[in-house]
């Protein structure tokens, strides 16, 4: 199976590690992710104001270059997804912006939202299944008490993401099933790490931050995983008193491919 | 009642996308917020002012610049009315003045660490400046 | 040729504000068949009435076109004119010339002009009228109450107090209903089972009065007046005649572990159970999805221990048909889920409980036998936190909750508070709304008393997250008329959760024929004239299946619509509409459209012998139209391809000459 890939600038730098394990994890399940060339940032944060145009291009770009190789596109960062979705979505159902994108952008065929785009999650979850990851596991993580931590940009908006119940959702705790290990349910797993306003207030971040960890701590969680490198970063940075690890980082040593994962 | 805010409160509305007329004042958006302590005006005070056109305190408000567009009060809203997109809206209406800009480029080395990852910046060069 | 009479009325000022009557009276006057034309200020007035018989005695009419307001208004008032002068009712035509045309326009010259069309398509009508009879049909007396709450209780009651035989269809093994969980009732506070038990008792003592539990109503068929119900009684594995309820197999049954209903699911009950002491039949009832002995043929004790020797593995479900000329739904209501909601935890703590839960927490027969413990470590909660509107009032936009206010959620919070800090005054009891709804008697007394005399924190506002933590529930809200977000520990969090109609509604509706809103909400046949009927003739509503209600108001339409019921089951006989469908023999082809289209079943086929012009004789199929079923609505008329098909009072030559009145 071939799917477009959209890595993103913080996959490139800060976390080379959350995009290496999963190219590897992606080769050893049978899916071949094929990097988008040319891609450009996203933005990091999507915009709901109807009048923001230019800052979407990009995005838009990624889901036309999807489109054209009748790929779909699949991303691994948190925040990614949730601009690509978002702008994907808004050119769906938002006439006027879909319009304005398509004369800014002028291609052949003029898009209309037509790429199917799936986290990585999703990916494993609906594209490889849960059930074929078990099958494939060499090590699993049995015994390893772990807290999924969505944060907010999987879940939310709802309308717009579908990914999973958002006050109630499964999809890592599945996951952390499929690779033998035990979830963690906590109440905090899909509220806020403080985002980008570790920047402008970095004790709100810590605040926040601190709210989370504490509470996957008090329900018995000795080891945290995020899809998103800003979360990971925030929990981290806060002093969170459990390791707070990539996802993919799991999945790779799950699989058995960590150790020769060049990251 | 005059409402001298009336274009910039239409042009809110318009690009926002919401109707705070649905607005029931329940506070579930101002009960559910993360950065609640940190804001001077709170999400349910953001649908109620723009609705009234009292718009200049919220323009001038550092709420703006709290906001984690976490969009729980998007999800959690009984009504629908997602608070959250108003913020926005009102941000942007802020920060699109000439000079607005919250964040400026040479404040940002003193914010950095080693670890701070591009998402960062980027985001909050997005949600503060134009 | 008819001898048309026209009466225009000016309704005082309402038509003759915006129509020049004297005009109007004066065109219809030279419409073909008008013998008398006239106009008077209220027609519907005993002089009016009056001026109408004598102009048929002295212009001997045979029909009457009166020009006024809506046929839904006076035209049943001119018919009666009509009978009480010697003319058939169906003869008479009401020309609306007030909610469509007076009302609507402001210009006397166009509503003038307006008013003589429909005046003569009224007449154009007339001229083609026919004399119709409506016919008769037998009326059952037998009422049919399908739920066993208190709304179900309270109907039967009273309709087998008029002398009528009732039978109560429950699905569960006793009736009851929502109720008989709950522990005190608002706004008195007497316990729910002193006053519903000795009912119950009532209903299984009363000799009119059967009750069908552990069974459900699979088919209806028929009419006001002869329905043909088909009840299948599930198989419960205990000879109900012989049952005595001493309840020695509920103690044996060595299958202990099966969440209990009752109590929501806090505790276990046996496979073989009683619901609860009170229960009506008090039968043990064997519960197949657990029963060893029904699942693999392994234990037998209950048959073993059971002196009356009731035990019966070989039951199967039996099906009864009866007759019924009247049924009553009271299908009640059940609280919604919480799956979509668990920003409040619900599903992530145990101490995260709804109302309904909250009552058994606190009820004697309950699983903590009424002391409120905490269903996590049955420990007393000191600081309690209740949510209202959990569910309701959302918008549709929301993609979850109900739209609508669930109506009694307010009071029994107030009780539940109030309740909680008079029994254990060491407890902080808040409790979060968006607005308290007080409006029934006695009822915002009751709330202000909550606040006043017993302390509970009211606080405008809604909680936004409930996070479990250690053995403390963080709840995160708003205190809105404060301007703060509220952060409270808290020990037990109980959620208003919106109610919604039981699942059973929908599928029944559709059996009955009977309509329903978008919440699955039975509809009335007038919301406010004719709230306990609903729009199916013979089908009438008691208690929440028709909207979110408490029980002084159930209890009330449950006897309003016994009430109706008694009124119908009075009657020897039922007097038809005569303005129903009829083939014409002779031209039906016997193609069955008109028996796809019929909404109410009313149209079927017979073979019959026809002599053909050769003088042979031929069997043709063709449709028949019971008069009784028919409701009138027209769909076959247009349904039929061969005009075969006609609404008596409304033929299609009938209609024709209307729109041709008006387009000439």
């Amino acid at each position: 199976m071939k799917v477009s890939y959209f890595p993103g600038c913080t996959l490139k730098t800060k976390a080379k590690d959350l995009d290496a394990y999963a190219r590897k994890c992606a080769e050893v399940l049978g899916v071949t992710l094929e990097e988008i060339e040319n891609w450009q940032c996203c933005g990091g944060v999507f915009s709901t104001s109807r009048d923001e145009v230019a800052t979407k291009l990009s995005s838009v770009r990624a889901l036309k270059a999807a489109n054209d190789k009748e790929q779909p596109l699949v991303t691994v960062c948190s925040a990614c997804h949730n601009v690509i979705k978002q702008t994907n979505h808004q050119m769906q159902t938002d006439a006027e912006f879909a319009d304005k994108v398509n004369r800014y952008m002028a291609p052949e065929a003029p898009y209309g939202g037509e790429t199917v785009v799936y986290h990585y999650l999703e990916m494993l979850r609906d594209l490889v299944g849960f059930d074929k990851i078990k099958e494939k596991v060499v090590n699993p993580q049995t015994g390893k008490k772990i807290a999924a931590y969505y944060g907010c940009l999987l879940l939310r908006p709802n309308k717009v993401m579908q990914m999973d119940d958002p006050e109630n959702p499964r999809i890592i705790e599945d996951f952390i099933r499929a690779i033998g290990a035990e979830p963690v349910i906590y109440a905090s797993r899909n509220e806020c790490c403080g985002g980008y306003v570790a920047m402008e207030s970095p004790e709100l971040a810590k605040k926040k931050s601190n709210a989370v960890t504490s509470n996957a701590a008090a329900a018995g969680a000795e080891m945290m995983v995020t899809a998103c490198p800003l979360c990971r970063y925030n929990l981290v940075k806060n002093g969170s008193e459990i390791p707070v690890v990539y996802f993919t980082e799991l999945l790779a040593d799950a699989l058995g491919v960590k150790e020769d994962t060049n990251a | 009642m005059h409402n001298k805010n009336q274009y910039l409160q239409e042009e809110l509305l318009r690009t926002s996308g919401v109707n705070p007329k649905k607005c029931m004042r329940c506070g579930k958006c101002s009960a559910t917020c993360p950065a609640y302590d940190e804001m001077e005006y709170h999400p349910h005070q953001f649908v109620n002012m723009v609705e009234s056109g009292d718009i200049e305190p919220l323009l001038n408000s550092k709420s703006l610049y709290r906001c984690l567009s976490c969009f729980a009060c998007i999800d959690r809203c009984p009504r629908g009315v997602e608070p959250a997109k108003l913020v926005e809206a009102v941000r942007l209406a802020a920060i699109r003045k000439q000079g607005a800009n919250h964040l400026k480029a040479d404040d940002v080395p003193a914010m950095l660490d080693d670890d701070i990852p591009q998402q960062a910046l980027v985001s909050a060069f997005r949600k503060y400046a134009k | 040729m008819q001898r048309i009479g026209v009466f225009v009325c000016w309704c005082g000022s309402n038509i003759a504000g915006t129509v020049d009557v004297q005009a109007v009276s004066d065109a219809l006057a030279h419409e073909p068949g008008v013998v008398f034309s006239t106009n008077y200020q209220y027609m519907c007035s005993q002089a009016g009435q009056n001026m109408i018989k004598d102009a048929v005695a002295e212009h001997k009419l045979t029909g009457i076109v009166v020009c006024s307001c809506s046929p839904r208004m006076h035209e049943a008032t001119f018919r009666k004119t009509a009978a009480a002068a010697g003319i058939n009712p169906y003869m008479v035509e009401i020309a609306n010339i007030r909610e469509q045309c007076s009302w609507v326009h402001k210009d006397m010259q166009t509503g003038t002009e307006k008013a003589i069309i429909l005046g003569k398509a009224a007449v154009a009508k007339v001229n083609l009228n026919t004399p119709l009879t409506p016919g008769e049909s037998p009326v059952t007396k037998r009422a049919l109450v399908i739920g066993g709450g208190i709304a179900g209780i309270q109907t039967a009651l009273d309709i087998a107090d008029a002398g009528f035989p009732v039978d109560i269809v429950e699905k569960k093994p006793t009736i009851g209903g929502k109720m008989a969980q709950l522990d005190k009732t608002f706004p008195t506070l007497d316990c729910a089972a002193c006053i519903l038990t000795p009912k119950m008792v009532d209903v299984a003592q009363n000799d009119k009065i059967r009750i069908f539990s552990y069974s459900e109503v699979t088919d209806v068929k028929g009419f006001v007046g002869n329905f043909d119900v088909t009840i299948k009684k599930h198989a419960r594995y205990v000879k109900e005649d012989i049952c005595t309820g001493c309840g020695a197999c509920t103690e044996k049954c060595p299958m202990k572990k099966v969440p209990n209903e009752f109590n929501l699911g806090m505790d276990n009950r046996s496979a073989i159970y009683i619901p609860f002491a009170q229960a009506v039949p008090k039968v043990a009832t064997i519960d197949p999805n657990y029963c060893n002995m029904l699942k693999n043929g392994k234990c037998g004790v209950c048959s073993k221990v059971c002196a009356a020797g009731a035990i019966d593995y070989t039951q199967k479900d039996e099906f009864i048909e009866e007759k019924y000329g009247a049924i009553v739904v009271a299908t009640g209501f059940n609280p919604i889920s919480m799956d979509k909601f668990d920003e409040f935890a619900y599903n992530q703590s145990k101490d995260v409980i709804t109302s309904l839960e909250f009552e058994r927490l606190t009820n004697a027969a309950g699983p903590t036998a009424g002391k409120l413990l905490r269903p996590s470590d049955l420990k007393h909660p000191h600081t309690i936190v209740f949510v209202q509107c959990v569910g309701s009032r959302c918008d549709a936009c929301a993609e979850k909750g109900k739209e609508y206010c669930s109506k009694i959620c307010c009071m029994y919070t107030a009780k539940h508070a109030m309740l909680t800090r008079d029994k254990y005054p060491d407890t902080e009891v808040y409790v979060f709304y968006i607005d308290v709804r007080t409006p029934g008697k006695n009822f915002d007394e009751f709330y202000r008393r909550a606040v006043e005399e017993y302390g509970v924190h009211y606080i405008k506002g809604m909680v936004g997250k409930v996070t479990p933590e250690g053995d403390k529930l963080k709840v995160q809200a708003s205190d809105l008329l404060a301007n703060k977000q509220l952060h409270i520990d808290a020990d037990l969090v109980v959620l208003a959760a919106a109610i919604e109609p039981d699942k059973s509604a929908r599928p029944l509706a559709t059996m009955l024929t009977a309509s329903m809103d978008t919440n699955d909400f039975f509809t009335e046949a007038h919301p406010k004239l004719r709230p306990v009927e609903s729009p199916t003739a013979g089908v009438f509503l008691s208690g929440a299946c028709q909207g979110p209600k408490d029980i002084p108001e159930t209890v009330s339409q449950a006897g309003a619509a016994a009430s109706k019921v008694i009124g119908l089951l009075a009657k020897d006989k039922l007097t038809g509409n005569p303005c129903v469908a009829s083939s014409n023999e002779l031209m039906c082809n016997g193609c069955s459209t008109c028996e796809r289209v019929c909404p109410y079943g009313a149209i079927t086929y017979e073979n019959k012998e026809f002599r053909m012009p050769d003088r042979t004789t031929a069997i043709r199929r063709i449709a028949v139209v019971n008069p009784a079923v028919c409701q009138g609505c027209g769909c076959c008329t247009v349904a039929c391809p061969s005009g075969a098909m006609d609404l008596r009072g409304f033929a299609n030559s009938q209609i024709i000459a209307e729109v041709d009145a008006i387009c000439k």
